[in-house]
């Protein structure tokens, strides 16, 4: 936990300052909470934050819920819903005038140049959150393995996701990790 | 992603096909954001999809492209930005805000109740290994994702989409440099690149 006056308010002015940078989602940004969580406020520490992790992959709902869940760790539930307004509300209100905007000029071609332009931004942050992750997850290669298998097995077939995450807790559950 | 013959989520549809689509009342876009929202386990951008368009039928399938791909090249979380916009289209900005809560809440519940159970019993032992478990299998999900994107970059060998994304991704994983000093810097020279791209593509 860090000691600043209010963690609230560092919350809200953290993630709605991220929220408007987060392009590509949640787990994109994922480097930049570890950043901010582990190195700048010391609100968790590395095993702590890869828990986190875990614990909203396992939750169903969108990505920002690991989100929430620093919130939470942070100040409790009024932290979580703080975490969790500030990183959606900023992009939420934009979302809405952008949209209205552009229902008044569908043909207009600059958000296609826009988005190409934007996608390899997001593929290049999702990969380096993939990265760190791995680095905080993967202890042992034995963990490295699983976190490969279940890369190779997402990427090549339509198998529900929700069975890796519980094959990987049955292995951790038998000690393999 | 979860699989397209899952049979749970999906009622077999008992209206006509040629039903016209009634606009969503203010509880009815709350409970079916909060149904596609707890349905999708690892990504709900699927879930929204069938719920938006084949189940209920309020939007065509173009219309949900051209919405999504609003919601994606703008920043922050796309499915939350694309509850706003859909629920917003329909009702307003309480319409909005009610697809936004539906979405966001039931969820935001289940992850703390599962983060206090972590915060009492967290140290014992047996919970921590799970955990270590689901969270290397977690990485991987999310390694398979950022290979799944690349690879219309790959087959259409779009060279400078390749090189951008690989020096963000050097910035960022292993540089650790701040995320709002990487992109102001990266997003102009993007943009820039891109147009530069296609106009010499016309010419």
């Amino acid at each position: 936990m860090n000691s600043d006056a209010n963690p609230v308010a560092t919350l809200v002015w953290t993630f709605g300052l991220m929220s408007l940078f987060a392009v590509g989602g949640a787990n994109s940004a994922i480097p930049e909470m570890h950043r901010i969580a582990v190195d700048v406020h010391h609100w968790m520490d590395d095993k702590q934050f890869a828990d986190v992790f875990a614990i909203s992959q396992l939750s169903p709902g969108p990505n920002v819920l690991i989100v929430t869940l620093i919130g939470y760790s942070v100040a409790g539930v009024v932290g979580a819903l703080a975490a969790t307004v500030a990183m959606c509300g900023p992009t939420a209100v934009l979302a809405y005038y952008v949209s209205r905007l552009l229902a008044r000029s569908r043909h207009s071609r600059w958000p296609a140049i826009i988005q190409s332009a934007l996608v390899p931004l997001s593929i290049g942050l999702m990969g380096a959150s993939g990265l760190i992750l791995a680095l905080t997850s993967d202890r042992s290669w034995v963990a490295g393995l699983i976190t490969v298998s279940a890369a190779a097995l997402a990427f090549a077939t339509r198998l529900n996701p929700l069975w890796m995450l519980l094959a990987g807790g049955a292995l951790g559950f038998a000690g393999l990790i | 992603m979860p699989q397209d013959s899952q049979p749970a989520a999906v009622p077999a549809p008992d209206l006509p096909l040629s039903q016209p689509p009634t606009p969503p009342g203010l509880l009815e876009l709350f409970v079916a954001f909060a149904k596609m929202s707890l349905a999708g386990f690892g990504g709900v951008l699927v879930w929204a999809r069938r719920g938006i368009v084949d189940q209920h039928r309020w939007m065509t399938a173009e219309e949900f492209n051209e919405t999504f791909a609003l919601c994606h090249f703008l920043p922050g979380p796309n499915i939350v930005n694309l509850s706003v916009v859909f629920g917003s289209r329909f009702r307003g900005v309480a319409g909005g805000i009610a697809a936004f809560t539906g979405l966001v809440g039931p969820p935001a519940v289940i992850a703390i109740i599962l983060a206090a159970l972590y915060a009492r019993y967290g140290e014992i032992d047996v919970l921590r290994r799970i955990l270590a478990g689901v969270s290397c299998a977690a990485v991987g999900l999310l390694i398979a994702v950022v290979f799944k994107m690349m690879m219309p970059l790959v087959k259409k060998r779009e060279v400078a989409g390749l090189i951008s994304m690989v020096a963000v991704f050097v910035a960022i994983g292993v540089l650790r440099l701040p995320l709002q000093m990487v992109l102001l810097v990266a997003m102009p020279l993007s943009l820039g690149i891109t147009v530069f791209v296609r106009r010499r593509g016309k010419a």
